[in-house]
């Protein structure tokens, strides 16, 4: 294993990376005091059925940083986040958030904690325009009355910001939009709530070279800006370039939550496939 | 985002939606442009009253060759409105349910149970009118809240729930009335409804207050989309909205006003007082489904369901609630039946009238698929069936003809309406 100019995971017997925040490695110049995370889901327990789809799952996410949820087709990656954002009811497990303990029970609950979700389907609603999509379950109004204008100008406020400009405009019908173009409205969606806890499940799967880069940047700059930045991706150049920090799940077992900077692209690569690193050297 | 970065997104935004930015939220539309946009909207399959407009004017045209004494005698056009009238009531509340996705096959037999319920408390408990029609209206909304709670709560597929509930509140009905049995409604207010006419002057208020309120909407909403420097109608199609609405009102008005007696001595004449109820009715439901957050859920629910879930919306009282409006407006609508009838009887509301109101639904654009519809659709709708049904009474037709026809208008309007459904996602609308 090739761990030149990497400080080295600790594993254990089992060979499975058990660093977590701050943990001391060695003399690790990146050793940091450990800090509670904005949010720390643990011991999640979710069955569909008979098929018991994640094992005790855990993830921590931190202020100021991205941390990138990564393992297999099926491994439980949009199911963990769609727990704790209340979207599906877990059946067991712990939600930290800044290390009270709170119960996300449905999407509201989320929302208000401020945690948003991208969905990988992006959950929009094809009859709707950009705008409306954007402002779902979030209407403004002036008294009784939706205030279009005001949530219109904030929506492209919002794509602008995004620099997604391909859109045209915020009264089109999401149906009538590309693939790229959707996630773009879903993308700015999450962003214009201004939220602590933004969560990208796959946000790069249908965009193009240019704008996939630009969703990365833009992920980078919210945690740049203080937010939480969950980022789901089978991408591992997507990972290495944005991500502090990286948590693997393996068949609904969170295998290693570990700093970026600890580990290298084939160790990831075989969290991934086989859920434990093989101690080598 | 913090008020800080909505600032920064704000300096940003003058610079980006100058150049290529929001270009067609800025652009400005003239009447041109609008033509084209409209064009390229039906082309990609959005009709919207396109198909009512046209067949009204098909069948009128086709009612006035055919029967050129009768059909546009002033007698029967106001016969045609009032005709429109509980039809278009029954739509109205249907559109709520269909722009679900889900459909609602009890509401013409509840409007009959309602009908029962207010001819029975006038004519055998001797209640006053407000009471019973009271009574009727929360019995509609006790059907309607439980075939709300079958479908959302218990998760019956709507069809299922309201075919069970076709045959029994049938059998509630017949049981309220009586095999062959007929209770006839003479209460003044009530037969009122369908059978008497406003003041003259009353009807010109009416109609002129009307067409002001729309046009100061429109208005309104045109200088305020000018004001902020969004792209808006130009005047020229607003303009146009406020004319076609000014001529249909005031010209409507205007033949109801004149005597349309059959004998000289006689004066009848007037605007009947169920035309300004669904007036009042298509507004309120517009206002409703168009400018307020309940309606923009009912939409969003009827779109994409999982997708309302998840951005917080209870997508269980939404679909309750459709149903409790649907059977509300039923009951309404068995109301001003069982006024145009003055009578109730045990098949009131039963028949083609189930299929009449979902046909004038879809044929004035609300879509069976659920996510598309407004509330005027149910007046054009409505004008339309009643223009059928007006039409083949005058030309005597027979029963069996009747039903043939009322079957292939419906399967015609829904027909359109999946072909455009088609369109629409092969053009990605
Ligand atoms: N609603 C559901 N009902 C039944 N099984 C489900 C449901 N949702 C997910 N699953 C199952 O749970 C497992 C995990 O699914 P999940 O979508 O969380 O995977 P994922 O890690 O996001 O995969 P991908 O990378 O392909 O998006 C899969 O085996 C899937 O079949
Ligand atoms: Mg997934």
């Amino acid at each position: 294993m090739n761990l030149t100019g990497r400080a080295r995971p600790v594993a254990d017997p089992a060979g499975r990376l058990v660093a977590r925040s701050g943990l001391p490695t060695g003399a690790s110049p990146r050793w940091e005091p450990p800090v509670t995370p904005l949010l720390d889901v643990r011991g999640v327990d979710k069955s569909f059925g008979p098929v018991q789809v994640l094992h005790e799952a855990a993830l921590s996410v931190h202020p100021g940083e991205v941390t990138a949820l990564v393992g297999d087709n099926g491994a439980g990656k949009s199911t963990l986040i769609k727990c704790l954002g209340g979207i599906l009811p877990m059946d067991a497990g712990d939600v930290l958030f800044e290390g009270r303990p709170v119960r996300v029970s449905g999407p509201r609950d989320a929302a208000e904690l401020g945690i948003e979700i991208v969905h990988q389907d992006f959950a929009l609603c094809d009859n709707l325009s950009v705008a409306e999509n954007m402002f779902l379950g979030r209407e403004r109004r002036r008294g009784l009355v939706l205030d279009e204008a005001d949530m219109e100008r904030r929506a492209a406020q919002a794509l602008a910001a995004l620099s997604i400009r391909t859109v045209g405009s915020v009264r089109r019908p999401v149906g009538s939009l590309a693939g790229g173009q959707r996630q773009s409205v879903a993308i700015a969606r999450a962003m214009l709530w201004g939220s602590r806890v933004v969560v990208l499940d796959e946000p790069t799967a249908s965009l193009g070279l240019a704008h996939a880069q630009q969703v990365l940047e833009a992920a980078r700059k919210l945690a740049d800006r203080g937010l939480a930045v969950v980022l789901i991706s089978h991408n591992m150049n997507d990972v290495f370039s944005v991500a502090d920090r990286i948590t693997a799940l393996f068949l609904g077992r969170t295998v290693a939550q570990v700093r970026a900077s600890e580990v290298t692209h084939t160790q990831v690569v075989e969290l991934i496939t086989s859920g434990r690193v093989t101690p080598t050297l | 985002m913090s008020i800080r970065t909505n600032k920064e997104a704000a300096v940003k935004v003058a610079a980006n939606l100058a150049d290529s930015g929001f270009a067609a939220d800025r652009r400005e539309q003239t009447l041109g442009t609008a033509l084209t946009d409209y064009w390229t909207r039906v082309r990609s399959g959005d009709l919207g009253s396109l198909p009512a407009i046209l067949g009204l004017v098909a069948l009128v045209t086709l009612f006035t060759v055919l029967r050129p004494e009768t059909f546009l005698s002033k007698g029967n056009i106001a016969n045609l409105f009032v005709q429109a009238l509980p039809v278009t009531i029954l739509a109205l509340g249907l559109v709520f349910v269909l722009l679900l996705g889900e459909i609602d096959l009890s509401a013409g037999v509840a409007s009959g149970v309602c009908a029962a319920v207010m001819a029975k408390l006038i004519v055998e408990a001797g209640q006053p009118w407000f009471v019973a029609v009271a009574a009727a209206l929360v019995t509609g909304l006790v059907i309607g809240t439980a075939i709300g709670a079958l479908v959302s709560l218990v998760r019956i597929p709507s069809f299922v729930v309201t075919l069970a509930l076709f045959l029994g509140l049938q059998g509630i009905t017949l049981r309220l009335i009586g095999d062959g049995g007929t209770v006839p409604v003479r209460d003044d207010v009530v037969v009122a409804l369908a059978n008497r006419n406003m003041p003259i002057w009353l009807g010109w208020v009416l109609a002129l207050v009307c067409v002001a309120g729309f046009a100061a909407v429109e208005l309104l909403r045109h200088q305020r989309q000018r004001k902020r420097g969004l792209a808006g109608r130009p005047f020229g199609v607003t303009a146009a909205r406020i004319t076609v609405l000014a001529v249909a009102v005031l010209g409507g008005t205007y033949l109801l006003s004149l005597n349309r007696a059959a004998t000289p001595s006689f004066d009848l004449r007037g605007v009947p007082w169920g035309v300004p109820l669904v007036a009042l009715l298509v507004v309120v439901c517009t206002f409703v489904l168009g400018r307020t957050v309940y309606g923009r859920h009912v939409y969003a629910v009827g779109g994409n369901a999982e997708a309302a879930r998840r951005a917080g919306i209870n997508v269980t009282w939404i679909r309750m609630s459709v149903f409790m409006i649907g059977s509300f407006l039923a009951a309404l609508s068995g109301i001003v039946l069982a006024s145009r009838l003055n009578s109730v009887t045990p098949d009131l509301g039963a028949n083609t009238t189930l299929l009449y109101a979902v046909g004038a639904a879809v044929i004035g654009g609300t879509s069976l698929f659920g996510g598309k519809g407004r509330a005027h659709d149910a007046l054009l709708g409505g004008l339309v069936i009643a223009t059928i049904d007006n039409g083949l009474g005058l030309l005597g037709a027979k029963a069996y003809a009747n039903m043939l026809i009322t079957g292939l208008v419906l399967l015609f309007a829904a027909s359109i309406d999946a072909l455009a459904r088609r369109r629409r996602a092969a053009t990605g609308r």
